[in-house]
């Protein structure tokens, strides 16, 4: 498979080849999920809004639900505020949500709609409420638009009373996982400490079966919450990609100060995590903590010849990449090149510079990447393990690579989505996969005689 | 239950009054007693109605052109369009004698990936440019551009682009216009995507393969391996495939397409228009087949062979016929014990809905609704009502092409298949030549016909009617599930296929008992909530 890729040199700089991001309104959509009672819109043609339910209820194995504007040519030469007119009105009457929440597509960005205008001049019922953000798709990627619509949530709902602030802290999660907002809440929990996280899609799109369908599952921060979150004391954004826009307005707007922190993946992030909650609140840190916590190094020392100088190859959102090249460090690894498809500058002297600290020469980081050139590199130069989402196996499979699954999307592995790997739970579950996914080459490579009981 | 009048008004009343008028007009309960039911489609999607529909380019680059394995297929526009068209149809395809490995592209994905400046400025250089850039790295025998949202609206001219490439390059650089937002669903891009390469790839070849009976296997996508099941088949009774468009499809073939007795239609949505400009400029007839099914599968294999009308086909077509069906049949009834008496929901595309009935049947299942994403009314009601469908606004917008008989290849249809034309004119009459009859007439009274089913209906309906089991896509496969109610993807099969013909009925029945019988739909209920009622 793959023979069509060249084992020459070759120049590829205009546009990707198998690229490794995807675009603005999938992650608005995703954010949006995070409220309770909220239906995501698409404004624009219908086949936008159909991809983007596509990818998500692929990855998360769960309904997602989302309307869209369904332009057709005369809209797109006219305008569409017809259609989002009449998109908000049949909304509420039929589906009845207690939020819409409206982003851009190409489409209805080139021919300029003014969104917040034509939701000024629609009918929204009492009581209902219709947010937006603008995610043209040639922007960013779809991390970006996650950022913008918390941008949205914070700009439309976010309100100080101006009395004295809650003890309560805000936390914006970044574009996780379900089970890793829930294995978030659990540690601040620990903590004693009162929250709001949002967006939050845990018990949305990984939501129970019980025979009953629900369009509105029972997750997600409330309208109300997200309301309340200006009178909180504090704000930790997780992610600068994802979230520090969101807690940069809300300090802005509202006055709640804003520590900008990594998605806690690793045990220096997930220590950084905790150590902000302990200061942020004057809260002692309790011994089940300590205990989970030292189970991660023990296990790092019980474990790290398994994965100790391996050399890595990382590619993802950059608000997961950071954390997790930081996590390959600590354990030892070589993380060799880290890519990330979605653009800004900070990611490469981020990522340099973890990589110069750790005295690792050669190392490549690069942003706005594509898997094609990943490839390339892999081909040349071989790792001994890729990290990756599941566009990845191409190249697992082409160069005989072991793949740890990681990111979004991973369409082809079950329950990925209820495991969190942010937390120090979340390093067991990285430390287990990297070395299980290793010591399986090594039975699976090795000579009769080498083929040992125990390793 | 069955569905009435009643039933159906209390699945409307929540509609606002246009929403209803509309969407009553996309609802048919076939009645037999009603000579000629009519049925709403191919019209707009209303504006914030949950639809199951994608758009022109997914019609285009997704459906029909993406597939072809030996050409680059270039998406011009921001990244998205390419990225969610990226090897999610299951289009499978492989090297052959024709195609080296080298030349297999599928797992790729390319796309201008274009930035808000190209927006602003236009993206015709940065096109240009990574078409170089492609053919110096990989040398493909030809290149597709397909157009996104944006690139309509800005302008950029995408066939002077190709035109200039493909003089640099001396290769064939074909030019879709399928942005998203033309006609009012995946069908305009199908249709954009048969004009395309009808103008510039059927009848640029001159290579005929050698054998007695050679045919074309139109609208096969190989989803699952569905069109090499089928092309083991048709090669068992003795005919040779000259192409199947597009699924495992190649360039080469496709130029060659002209070069054949006979095209067999699969998907009469998405590709009846080839089949029809074929027709035309060729005079090559055509016949709609039906793969899916043991029943269907056998019919169509008949209807095949008596267009050629010879003696020793027919007979080695009975016998491939009686040797399968012999060796799938205890399978089918093994599993018929398990499936028999269930009642079937069928939401997809523009032909499965009628053609997995069928498979249902053979498993003596029922399907009590059934509908369309993006169909026509001939799709429902047969090609005898194409004269009375009136063009709209939407539908204008996408070209239809007429051609004149082709000089030097044109024939009349009853020369293609060797037969005198009142033989020809009298099989006409008995097999659907040029014709299909649509999936209204293979209902049964009572049953539901849904045109774009939207998710209110498709709740609403499942809860009202509580079948065993849900054939959709994947947006709604989980919905289904949340409801209690078991599901199956039949766009993608959930990853498992064949379907098609012998050796998918098995497959495809071991599936659906698999999916009613999963021990865990007895534990849906925790038992602490049982003991509470």
């Amino acid at each position: 498979m793959l023979e069509c890729i060249p084992t020459r040199k070759v120049e590829h700089t205009a546009g990707k080849i198998n690229p490794a991001k995807a675009c603005q309104p999938l992650g608005a959509m995703y954010a949006a999920l995070g409220i309770h009672g909220c239906l995501p819109h698409s404004h624009g043609s219908q086949g936008c809004c159909a991809y983007h339910r596509m990818a998500l209820t692929r990855h998360f194995r769960d309904p997602i639900m989302a309307s869209s504007s369904s332009f057709t040519e005369g809209a797109s030469v006219f305008g569409g505020a017809a259609n989002l007119k009449a998109s908000i009105k049949n909304v509420f009457k039929i589906y009845n949500p207690e939020i819409m929440a409206v982003h851009t597509t190409c489409l209805s960005e080139t021919i300029g709609d003014d969104v917040p205008t034509i939701i000024k001049q629609s009918e929204v019922p009492e009581g209902k409420i219709v947010i937006h953000a603008n995610t043209p798709s040639y922007v960013g990627s779809h991390v970006t638009g996650f950022s913008n619509m918390c941008k949205a949530m914070v700009s439309y709902l976010a309100e100080s009373d101006g009395r004295a602030k809650k003890e309560r802290v805000n936390i914006l999660p970044g574009f996780v996982n379900p089970g890793d907002m829930r294995e978030i809440k659990r540690l601040v929990r620990e903590l004693g400490v009162e929250m709001t996280v949002f967006p939050d899609t845990s018990n949305v799109v990984d939501a129970p079966l019980t025979g009953r369908y629900e369009m509105y599952p029972e997750g997600g921060a409330t309208v109300a919450e997200i309301r309340d979150s200006g009178n909180s004391k504090l704000t930790l954004a997780l992610g600068a990609w994802s979230s520090e826009a969101a807690g940069a307005l809300l300090q802005e707007k509202c006055g709640v100060p804003c520590v900008p922190l990594k998605i806690p993946i690793g045990l220096k992030a997930t220590d950084e995590f905790i150590m902000a909650l302990k200061d942020g609140f004057g809260v002692p840190v309790p011994r089940s903590l300590t205990i989970e916590r030292g189970q991660v190094v023990d296990t790092l020392i019980d474990t790290h010849f398994h994965y100790q100088g391996k050399k890595v190859a990382v590619v993802g959102d950059p608000d997961l990449v950071i954390p997790l090249t930081e996590f390959l460090l600590t354990m030892g690894m070589v993380p060799a090149y880290v890519m990330t498809g979605t653009p800004g500058q900070r990611f490469e002297s981020e990522i340099q510079q973890m990589l110069d600290e750790a005295g690792i020469k050669d190392g490549v980081a690069k942003a706005e990447g594509d898997l094609f050139e990943l490839h390339k590199w892999v081909k040349d130069n071989p790792v001994d393990l890729l990290i990756g989402n599941t566009h990845c196996k191409y190249i697992a499979r082409a160069e005989d690579v072991p793949l740890v699954r990681f990111g979004f999307p991973i369409f082809d592995r079950a329950v990925h989505y209820l495991m969190p790997v942010v937390g120090y739970r979340g390093c067991l579950r990285l430390i287990e996969q990297i070395s299980n996914a290793l010591l399986e080459r090594r039975d699976r490579d090795c000579k009769d005689e080498d083929y040992e009981l125990i390793l | 239950m069955a569905i009435t009048d009643e039933r159906l008004e209390e699945v409307l009343v929540t509609y606002p009054d246009n929403v209803k008028k509309n969407r009553k007009k996309h609802l048919l309960i076939k009645n037999s007693a009603e000579a000629c039911q009519q049925i709403e489609a191919n019209t707009r999607t209303i504006p914030g109605i949950i639809s199951q529909r994608g758009c022109c380019f997914a019609g285009c680059k997704g459906v029909v052109i993406g597939p072809i394995k030996d050409m680059i297929h270039i998406v011009h526009g921001p990244v998205g369009c390419a990225y969610y068209s990226w090897g999610t149809r299951r289009n499978k395809a492989r090297a052959d004698e024709t195609t080296p490995p080298e030349n297999v592209y599928l797992p790729l994905c390319f796309t201008t990936d274009m930035q808000e400046s190209d927006i602003v400025f236009g993206g015709e250089k940065k096109l240009a440019k990574m078409i170089d850039e492609v053919v110096e790295i990989f040398h493909p025998r030809a290149i597709s551009i397909c157009a996104t949202c944006p690139v309509g609206l800005i302008g950029d001219d995408i066939n002077a682009v190709a035109r200039a490439a493909q003089e640099r390059h001396g290769i064939q650089v074909l030019a879709f216009n399928c942005e998203g937002y033309k006609g009012v669903s995946q069908s305009a891009g199908h249709h954009i995507a048969n004009n395309g390469l009808m103008v510039n790839a059927v009848g640029k070849g001159t290579v005929r393969k050698s054998g007695k009976y050679v045919i074309n296997i139109l609208g096969e996508y190989n989803i699952g391996g569905d069109g090499w099941e089928i092309e083991r088949i048709l090669k068992e009774c003795g005919y040779t495939i000259n192409c199947i468009l597009p699924g495992d499809g190649s360039i080469l073939n496709i130029r060659n397409l002209h070069l054949a007795d006979l095209n067999l239609v699969q998907c009469h949505r998405s590709i009846n228009y080839i089949a029809g400009m074929m027709e035309a400029r060729y005079g090559m007839p055509w016949l709609k087949v039906n793969f899916i099914g043991v029943s269907a599968c056998a019919r169509s294999l008949r209807e095949v062979a008596q267009c050629f009308g010879d003696e020793s086909l027919i007979q080695r077509t009975e016998e491939v016929i009686a040797r399968e069906t012999a060796r799938v049949m205890p399978v089918i009834e093994h599993y018929r014990k398990i499936c028999q008496g269930k009642t079937a929901f069928v939401f997809v595309g523009g032909s499965r809905s009628h053609h997995y009935q069928y498979l249902l049947r053979d498993l003596g299942m029922e399907t009590v609704v059934a509908g369309y994403e993006f169909a026509h009314r001939d799709d429902y009601e047969g090609r005898e009502v194409l004269p009375t469908i009136k063009a709209d606004a939407d539908s204008k917008n996408i070209p239809d092409l007429h051609f004149e008989p082709d000089d030097e290849f044109y024939q009349e249809g009853h020369v293609y298949l060797n037969m005198p034309k009142e033989k020809y004119d009298e099989l006409r009459k008995r097999i659907p030549l040029g014709y299909y009859e649509g999936m209204i007439k293979s209902m049964e009274d009572g049953q539901l016909i849904i045109d774009d089913v939207n998710h209110h209906e498709f709740e609403e309906i499942v809860r009202m009617l509580k079948p065993d089991i849900v054939f959709t896509g994947v947006r709604d496969k989980y919905i289904s599930h949340k409801m209690g109610v078991p599901s199956r993807q039949l766009h993608s099969y959930d990853y498992t296929g064949p379907y098609a013909g012998f050796n998918g009925a098995m497959i495809f029945a071991r599936e659906v008992a698999n999916a009613v019988t999963t021990p865990a739909w007895r534990l849906v209920t925790a038992p602490w909530e049982a003991q509470k009622e």
